[in-house]
C-alpha cells in the first residue's frame, strides 16, 4: 500500500461514489452538570443536539463553527472517545454505539484520528519510532520487528520527515514536525475515515498549507475519506467536498462546497463568510458587513425556537416559536432555517 | 517529611518535561541543591554501607564476646560494645544493610503498586474509581504506624513480613498522589490516540499513563525510603520487626540498650544517630529532588 504512487490532487467535482461510507443519524450527547451531592441545580448541556450527515467513500465534508459549537465532540462520538447519548453512527454498515469495548477494537483502527494540538497529542515518552511502530505491532499489520522499522521509516518519509526521526523524541520536533507524526500514526492503521479535529489550527499560516497539501496526497494516494473539522473557512473551502456548519450543537446548512461559499442560504453562514478578511484593501473596504449582535447563548438553556434567532438579523416573530428543521431548500443543499 | 506536604504540591509535577540529559541533571542539582546533594551522598553511603558490610565490618556482627562486654569506645570497638559484647559498629553496618532492604523494598514495590492502582483508577474512572478510592480511603484514615503494627501481628514478624506491613499502608498513599496526576493524564489527546487505536486498557494504562506520572513517583519513593527505616526500626524498637540477633537499627535500641543507657550510652547513641542521619539524608534528598524535578520551583 505505501509503495503506491501518488496519483497527485483529485480532481475536484468528480462525482463520488454514492455509498457512505459513515452515516451519523441524529446524533445527540448531552453532559450532565451539577446538581451533585450540593452542586445546586442539575442541568444538562447539549453539546450534539440532533445531527444527521453521511460522508461518501473518498469524499471530504467539512465541519465548521465557533468554539463550543459540539463540533469537535461530533468528531469524538464518531470515534466513540464519547459514547453519544442517543442516534446511531453506521461505519461501513454497523452502527458504532452498539458495539462493546471489545468489539469496537477491530473497528477503531478503520476510523482514525488527527488532533489539534500537536503538542499534547503525541506521548512525550516514546520516541518517534515508537509511537508510529505500536499500531503495527498491536493490530498485527507488521508483526515482525525488522519489517515493522522498515514500515516505519516508509511512513514517515510518506509524511516529509527523515527515517532518522524515528529515534528522536517528540520534544525534539517543531509543531509541524509532531504534526506530521500525528497523521504517520494514524496512516499506519491503513484507516478508512480519518477525523481531522482542526488539524492546522495550532500552526503557523506557513506550516497550514504544507500540512493540508500532505493530507490532501494522501487523501489521493490512500483513498481516504476525511471529516475535517475546523473553525477556519479559508481552510475549509479549500479541502471539502461538502461543508456542514454546526451552531450551538445543530446542523444549520449542508451543501456542496461551490453552493456553500457563492450561495449561502442560512444567515449564520452569510455572517460567518461575511467576516472572512478578503486580502485586498479595496474590496475589503466596500464590502457589506453582517455584524451578530451578542454572544453564542448558553448550550445550558438553549433558547425556545431556532436556537440562532436571538442573534439574527432577519429572525421573525415565527423564530422564537418554531424549531426549524434541516430540509432541503435547494436540490443536495439543505438549511435549518424557516425564511430559507 | 514530603508526604505532609499538601498534594497538589506533589500533584502539580505531572508535567515534567525531560529534556535534559541525566549527567547535565545532576551536575545541576549538585550546584544548585547542595544539601540536597550532601543527603544524596549520605544516602549513597548508606547504600554502599549495606551493600559492603561484610567487608567493610571489622567483627562478625552476631559474634558475642563476654570478655568485652560493654567496652566504651576504643582503637578495637570503635563505636564500643554492647552487653553481649559484639561490635556496635559492625552491627550499625550490617544494620545499614537490613534498613536499606527493607527501604528499597518498600519504597519500589509500595510506590509502583500505589502508582499503578492510581492510574487504573483514574483511567477507568466512574464507579471502578470510586470503588478503588473508598477502600483507599479506608486504608488512609489509620495512622502509618497503627496500621503497620496490625500488619505485623497478622503476619507475624520476620524480614518480609516486616516488609509487607509497611508497605501495606504506603501503597494507598502512593495511589491517591499518582491518582490525582493521572487524571490530568487521562485528558491528554495522547491518551484519546491509543484509545482511538483499539490498544487494549493494559498497555493504555501501562505504557501511555503510567511513565508520564513519573515525576510524582520519584518523590514519592525518595519519601517512601526515609519513612520505610523509620518505621522498620519503630517496629523492630517495640519488638515487632525484626527478630534478635539479625542486627537492625530498631533491635539496637532496645532491652540492654535501655537498661545501660547511663553506663554504657554508646549502645543507644550510635544506632540512633545512625537512624536519624539516613532518615533525615533520605528527606534532604527527596525534598530536593521534588523541587528539581517542580517545573514551578525549576526557575527560581
Amino acid at each position: 500500500m505505501l509503495g503506491g504512487r501518488a496519483r497527485g490532487p483529485r480532481a475536484r467535482g468528480r462525482p463520488l461514489s454514492g455509498e457512505p461510507l459513515l452515516e451519523v443519524r441524529n446524533l445527540t450527547k448531552r453532559f450532565p452538570v451539577g446538581g451533585g451531592l450540593f452542586g445546586g441545580a442539575p442541568g444538562v448541556v447539549r453539546a450534539v443536539d440532533g445531527v444527521s450527515f453521511s460522508i461518501a467513500r473518498g469524499e471530504t465534508l467539512g465541519l465548521v463553527g465557533e468554539s463550543g459549537c459540539g463540533k469537535t465532540t461530533t468528531g469524538r462520538c464518531i470515534l466513540q472517545l464519547e459514547r453519544p447519548t442517543s442516534g446511531s453512527v453506521l461505519f461501513e454498515g454497523r452502527d458504532l454505539t452498539t458495539l462493546d469495548e471489545t468489539a469496537l477494537r477491530d473497528v477503531r483502527r478503520r476510523i482514525q484520528v488527527i488532533f489539534q494540538d500537536p503538542y499534547s497529542s503525541l506521548n512525550p515518552r516514546m520516541t518517534i519510532g515508537a509511537i508510529v511502530g505500536e499500531p503495527l505491532a498491536v493490530h498485527r499489520i507488521v508483526p515482525e520487528a525488522a519489517a515493522r522499522a522498515r514500515r516505519v521509516r516508509d511512513l514517515l518519509s510518506r509524511v516529509g520527515l527523515l527515517p532518522q526521526h524515528a529515534r528522536r523524541y517528540p520534544h525534539e520536533l517543531s509543531g509541524g514536525q509532531r504534526q506530521r507524526v500525528g497523521i504517520a500514526r494514524a496512516l499506519a492503521m491503513e484507516p478508512a475515515l480519518v477525523i481531522c479535529d482542526e488539524p492546522v489550527s495550532a500552526l503557523d499560516v506557513s506550516i497550514q498549507a504544507q500540512i493540508i497539501n500532505l493530507l490532501e496526497d494522501l487523501q489521493a494516494e490512500f483513498g481516504l475519506t476525511y471529516l475535517f473539522i475546523a473553525h477556519d473557512l479559508a481552510v475549509v473551502r479549500h479541502i471539502s467536498d461538502r461543508v456542514a456548519v454546526m451552531y450551538l450543537g445543530r446542523i444549520v446548512e449542508i451543501t456542496d462546497r461551490k453552493a456553500l461559499y457563492d450561495d449561502p442560504l442560512h444567515p449564520y453562514t452569510k455572517a460567518l463568510l461575511a467576516a472572512v478578511p478578503i486580502p485586498d484593501p479595496e474590496i475589503e473596504a466596500g464590502r457589506p458587513r453582517i455584524v451578530l449582535g451578542g454572544e453564542v447563548p448558553s448550550p445550558l438553556n438553549p433558547p425556545p425556537g431556532c436556537v440562532f434567532h436571538p442573534r439574527c438579523p432577519i429572525a421573525v416573530d415565527r423564530c422564537r416559536r418554531v424549531i426549524p428543521d434541516l430540509r432541503e431548500v435547494k436540490p443536495g443543499h439543505w438549511a435549518a432555517c424557516l425564511l430559507a | 517529611m514530603a508526604l505532609d506536604r499538601p498534594l497538589e504540591d506533589v500533584v502539580a509535577l505531572a508535567d515534567l518535561t525531560p529534556e535534559r540529559s541525566v549527567k547535565d541533571g545532576v551536575v545541576d542539582f549538585v550546584r544548585h541543591r547542595p544539601l540536597g546533594a550532601i543527603g544524596a551522598a549520605v544516602v549513597l553511603l548508606n547504600i554502599l554501607a549495606g551493600v559492603f558490610a561484610g567487608v567493610l565490618a571489622p567483627y562478625d556482627p552476631v559474634a558475642t564476646d563476654y570478655a568485652a562486654m560493654l567496652s566504651r569506645p576504643s582503637l578495637a570497638h570503635w563505636l564500643g560494645t554492647d552487653a553481649f559484647g559484639r561490635d556496635v559498629l559492625s552491627r550499625i553496618l550490617y544494620g545499614a544493610r537490613t534498613a536499606m532492604l527493607v527501604g528499597f523494598a518498600v519504597a519500589l514495590v509500595g510506590a509502583t503498586v500505589g502508582a499503578v492502582i492510581g492510574v487504573t483508577s483514574a483511567y477507568f474512572g466512574g464507579r471502578i474509581d470510586l470503588a478503588i478510592q473508598r477502600v483507599m480511603d479506608i486504608f488512609l484514615s489509620f495512622p502509618l504506624i497503627i496500621l503497620a503494627l496490625a500488619m505485623v501481628s497478622i503476619l507475624g514478624t520476620g524480614l518480609v513480613n516486616v516488609i509487607v506491613a509497611i508497605m501495606i499502608p504506603l501503597i494507598p498513599r502512593a495511589s491517591l498522589v499518582t491518582r490525582s496526576s493521572a487524571l490530568a493524564i487521562r485528558e491528554m489527546p495522547y491518551v484519546d490516540a491509543a484509545r482511538a487505536a483499539g490498544y487494549r486498557h493494559r498497555r493504555i494504562i501501562l505504557r501511555h499513563m503510567l511513565p508520564n506520572v513519573m515525576a510524582p513517583y520519584l518523590i514519592m519513593l525518595t519519601a517512601f525510603l526515609g519513612q520505610a527505616i523509620l518505621l522498620e526500626a519503630s517496629l523492630s524498637f517495640l519488638g515487632l520487626g525484626v527478630a534478635e540477633p539479625t542486627p537492625a537499627w530498631g533491635l539496637m535500641l532496645r532491652g540492654a540498650a535501655v537498661q545501660f543507657a547511663e553506663t554504657a550510652p554508646w549502645m543507644a547513641v550510635f544506632p540512633g544517630l545512625a537512624i536519624s542521619l539516613a532518615v533525615f539524608a533520605f528527606n534532604l534528598f527527596g525534598d530536593s529532588l521534588r523541587d528539581a524535578l517542580d517545573p514551578r520551583l525549576r526557575t527560581q
